[in-house]
């Protein structure tokens, strides 16, 4: 991605999702709603891109953190979404705001004391965290329990499923793409080599959890007035496995690659509906083939990682 | 300059004083009660068989492992107990006598990502790409392109760096370590795995860098021949302890010195 053209990259995205939402009805309804589904998606799998591809850490708690998005989102504007209907894209923005820093928070909280593991350690933490948050959905009545919380408002559409995404896109990389962003790679190549440099390893390593449990939080509140019903079941642990498919699909830290990764696997499971019973054992059969053939992921082309 | 004046003592004083510096691994002592000491522009050598404690010694001073005892001054401040990138930013870059380059990355980018160490601008900076970031970005982009042409590297840039030969990966680190602007620079067995001409050219190289950069160079080096002709000064390690100092021609002489090489 050329980043010199970033700016333009994300106001031509907004301004798109923008056209196209005006447009909205006019499409095919089930296929808009797959069109936010692969928005959600992108987010997710790029911003864990940022913790797992970029710098090199493995964290499984995706999901975890967009269930506190979507909650969070979705009791703020089961709660306020009425009071002006003019405002309704301030209170939508506000929530879905909320839910990212919310999500950020918990992403500071698990950061901190993972920073000292490594790997398989780190994953089996964030696992943990990400059933915890899951757990005690399930049990805050407060919000519906194990039954559920239905979202008052659909708000969800093509210009904020987009325009956030672009967000997502944008954020990573910039960040990813500058000599401060370089760190992040380095603390991933070498956090031996990176320190004796002056990189404060885990200084990147918090930076990456807060900025990426963020936009999992955003993609949660999106997620929740898209369904407009949301179950702590949905933020399960098979969802955070299926995020960092993405990623690993996409090739670690290539943000096109992820990318392209997230909307093939919303997709896949949409083409493979006519089979319906053989549809999941399908699904992991191309995703065992897929990871067997193109270990260092489908879209990775050039040896070399992420060179510029 | 007005000697009284708070401070002025400093330069005085030696960049680098270890002073009963101690580093052990279980039952092991890996470097014991090591006194060392280093003037500024001044390149001293750090010679002793495989095992000596050599590179323990480098991550004693950078902060790799804390000491078990005794203490660290740069600059006139103490080191020991300070995290390694607080070491790095405090003047001490080193290089790794196994090439620890950023893999994933270019030749440029490995210079650029150690570059950052005197630009404190951050996050808000990279996402909002203003002018003042770009000015920065420039800045370090011309810095490090300097810096590589200075070594011939320069047409190499937008190379992978584990492409590099290995003796041009050595010298990357090198550059890489140059990058953070140090007062004190490590290096560790820079010419490990080359022949006898290349090694005298990266002799040549060494003492080049310190006149032109200022720094003071201390040089791990297995072969004790290798640094008799450019360092002043040389330290003897064997088992983690130092077993003579002196000039190269004091250090030929000793006994120990030859008991231990002959040993080795
Ligand atoms: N991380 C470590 N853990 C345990 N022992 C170590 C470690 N690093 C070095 N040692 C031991 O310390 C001694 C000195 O090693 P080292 O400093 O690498 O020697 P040199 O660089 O002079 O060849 C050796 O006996 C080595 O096995
Ligand atoms: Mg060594």
């Amino acid at each position: 991605m050329n980043i010199r053209h970033a700016k333009t990259f994300l106001l031509g995205a907004l301004a798109l999702g923008f056209l196209v939402s005006v447009a909205a009805s006019h499409f095919n309804s089930y296929w808009l709603f797959i069109t936010y589904d692969i928005a959600i998606n992108v987010i997710l799998a790029v911003s864990l891109n940022l913790i797992n591809g970029y710098t090199g850490q493995f964290s499984l708690g995706h999901a975890g953190f967009m269930a506190v998005g979507a909650y969070t989102a979705a009791v703020i504007t089961n709660q306020f979404g009425d009071l002006n209907p003019f405002a309704a894209g301030a209170v939508f923005s506000g929530a879905l705001l909320a839910g990212g820093a919310l999500a950020a928070g918990a992403g500071l909280l698990v950061g901190i004391p993972t920073l000292r593991l490594r790997g398989d350690y780190l994953a089996i933490v964030t696992l943990g965290f990400g059933e915890i948050i899951r757990v005690i959905f399930q049990n805050m009545q407060g919000v519906g329990g194990a039954r559920g919380l239905s979202v008052a408002h659909g708000w969800t559409d093509f210009f904020w499923a987009f325009g956030a995404a672009a967000a997502a896109v944008y954020v990573v990389a910039a960040l990813v793409h500058s000599t401060y962003g370089r760190g992040f790679l380095a603390v991933r190549d070498d956090e031996v080599a990176a320190s004796a440099m002056g990189i404060n390893p885990v200084r990147y390593k918090v930076t990456a959890f807060v900025v990426g449990a963020f936009f999992a939080g955003v993609a949660g509140g999106l997620y929740a007035h898209s369904k407009q019903f949301i179950t702590p079941g949905g933020f399960n642990f098979m969802q955070s496995v299926s995020i960092v498919v993405m990623v690993i699909l996409g090739g670690m830290g290539n943000t096109v690659g992820v990318i392209l990764a997230a909307v093939l696997l919303t997709l896949l499971p949409e083409f493979l509906r006519p089979i319906a019973e053989y549809r999941m054992i399908l699904y992991s059969l191309l995703l065992v083939v897929l990871m067997l053939a193109r270990p260092q992921g489908l879209f990775t082309f050039r040896k070399q990682g992420d060179a510029k | 300059m007005n000697p009284a004046r708070p401070g002025a003592e400093k330069f005085d004083s030696p960049l680098l004083q270890l002073d009963k510096a101690t580093l052990r691994f279980g039952g092991l002592a890996a470097v014991s009660d090591l006194d060392l000491s280093l003037g500024r522009n001044e390149l001293v050598g750090l010679i002793g068989p495989n095992g000596a404690g050599k590179t323990s010694a480098f991550n004693l001073i950078t902060g790799v492992y804390p000491p078990s005892g005794g203490s660290i001054l740069f600059d006139g401040r103490p080191m020991a107990n300070r995290k390694p990138h607080q070491i790095a930013r405090a003047g001490i870059a080193r290089t790794f006598q196994n090439i620890r380059l950023f893999a994933s990355m270019t030749v440029f980018d490995n210079v650029r990502t150690a570059a950052r160490l005197h630009c404190p601008r951050g996050v808000r900076n990279a996402l909002w790409r203003g002018r003042s970031f770009r000015d920065g970005e420039k800045e370090i982009s011309g810095q490090v392109m300097e810096l590589l042409e200075i070594f011939q590297l320069g047409k190499f840039h937008a190379a992978a760096a584990t492409s590099l030969s290995y003796g041009d990966q050595r010298r990357l680190e090198i550059i890489r370590a140059l990058a953070t602007k140090p007062k004190l620079l490590l290096l560790d067995e820079p010419a490990a795995g080359m022949n006898a001409t290349e090694k005298a050219e990266l002799m040549r190289l060494i003492q080049f860098i310190k006149d032109r950069f200022q720094v003071s160079i201390l040089l791990v080096e297995h072969d004790m021949k290798v640094v008799m002709g450019i360092c002043e000064r040389i330290v003897v390690l064997d088992y983690g302890m130092k077993i003579a100092e002196g000039t190269p021609a004091e250090i030929r002489a000793h006994p120990k010195v030859i008991e231990a090489y002959l040993g080795d």
